[in-house]
C-alpha cells in the first residue's frame, strides 16, 4: 500500500515540475500581456497543486495543511489574475488580436456612463 | 527515486530563472507583476518539495505563509496600477 502511494506521489510531482516549466516559457514567449497572464496562471496554478498534492501522497500525516495550501493556491491565483487584468484594461493596454473583436469594451463604457450619471 | 527529484528542481530552476528574466525585461509593470505572480507560486510549490526531501515539517509553515503575502502583494499591485489607491 505505501509503494503505491509512493509511485502515485512521484508521479504527481514530476507532471507539476513539467506544467511548472511551461507556465514559465509561456511568460517568456507570448506576444502580449492577457496572454501571458493566461499561460502564466492557468499553468502554474495546475503545476503548483498536482507537486504539492504530490507530497501529500508520500506523506499522509501531513495532509491537513497541505490541503489548506491546495485549497488556497486554488482559490487566491486565480483572483490575482482576474485583478491584474481588469487592472491592465482599465489602464488602457489594448489587447493583442488579428479578429479585432473586444467585447469587453462595450461593458466598460456603460458602466462608466452608470457610475458617472 | 532521487532522479525525479534533480529533475523537477531543475525545472523550477530553468522556470525561475525565465520569469527572472520576464521581471527584468517587461515593457510594463503589468508583465513584471505576472512574472512576480508566476516567482512566488513556484517558490511556494518548490518550498513543500523541500519539506519532503529534507524531512522538516516547519517549511510547509513557510510556504504557507509566502503564499498568503504573495497573493496580497499581487492583489495591492493590481490596485495600485488601476489607480483605485
Amino acid at each position: 500500500m505505501k509503494e503505491i502511494l509512493e509511485y502515485i506521489g512521484m508521479a504527481f510531482i514530476l507532471i507539476g515540475g513539467i506544467f511548472l516549466f511551461l507556465g514559465a516559457l509561456g511568460i517568456l514567449r507570448m506576444p502580449d500581456l492577457y496572454t501571458r497572464l493566461q499561460a502564466g496562471t492557468k499553468a502554474s496554478t495546475l503545476g503548483a497543486m498536482s507537486t504539492i498534492l504530490g507530497v501529500g501522497f508520500l506523506h499522509p500525516e501531513w495532509f491537513l495543511k497541505i490541503a489548506i495550501i491546495v485549497i488556497f493556491i486554488g482559490v487566491a491565483n486565480p483572483l490575482s489574475s482576474h485583478a491584474l487584468a481588469r487592472a491592465s484594461y482599465r489602464k488602457g493596454v489594448i489587447p493583442f488580436s488579428k479578429s479585432g473583436i473586444d467585447k469587453y469594451k462595450k461593458a466598460v463604457k456603460k458602466q462608466n456612463k452608470k457610475v458617472s450619471s | 527515486m532521487n532522479i525525479i527529484y534533480i529533475i523537477v528542481f531543475t525545472l523550477m530552476g530553468i522556470g525561475i530563472t525565465i520569469s527572472m528574466i520576464r521581471f527584468v525585461k517587461g515593457p510594463r509593470s503589468g508583465d513584471r507583476a505576472i512574472a512576480l505572480d508566476t516567482l512566488s507560486i513556484i517558490i511556494t510549490a518548490s518550498m513543500v518539495l523541500l519539506a519532503h526531501v529534507f524531512e522538516r515539517y516547519i517549511y510547509i509553515d513557510v510556504a504557507l505563509i509566502y503564499g498568503v503575502l504573495g497573493f496580497v502583494g499581487i492583489i495591492v499591485i493590481a490596485r495600485y496600477i488601476e489607480g483605485a489607491l
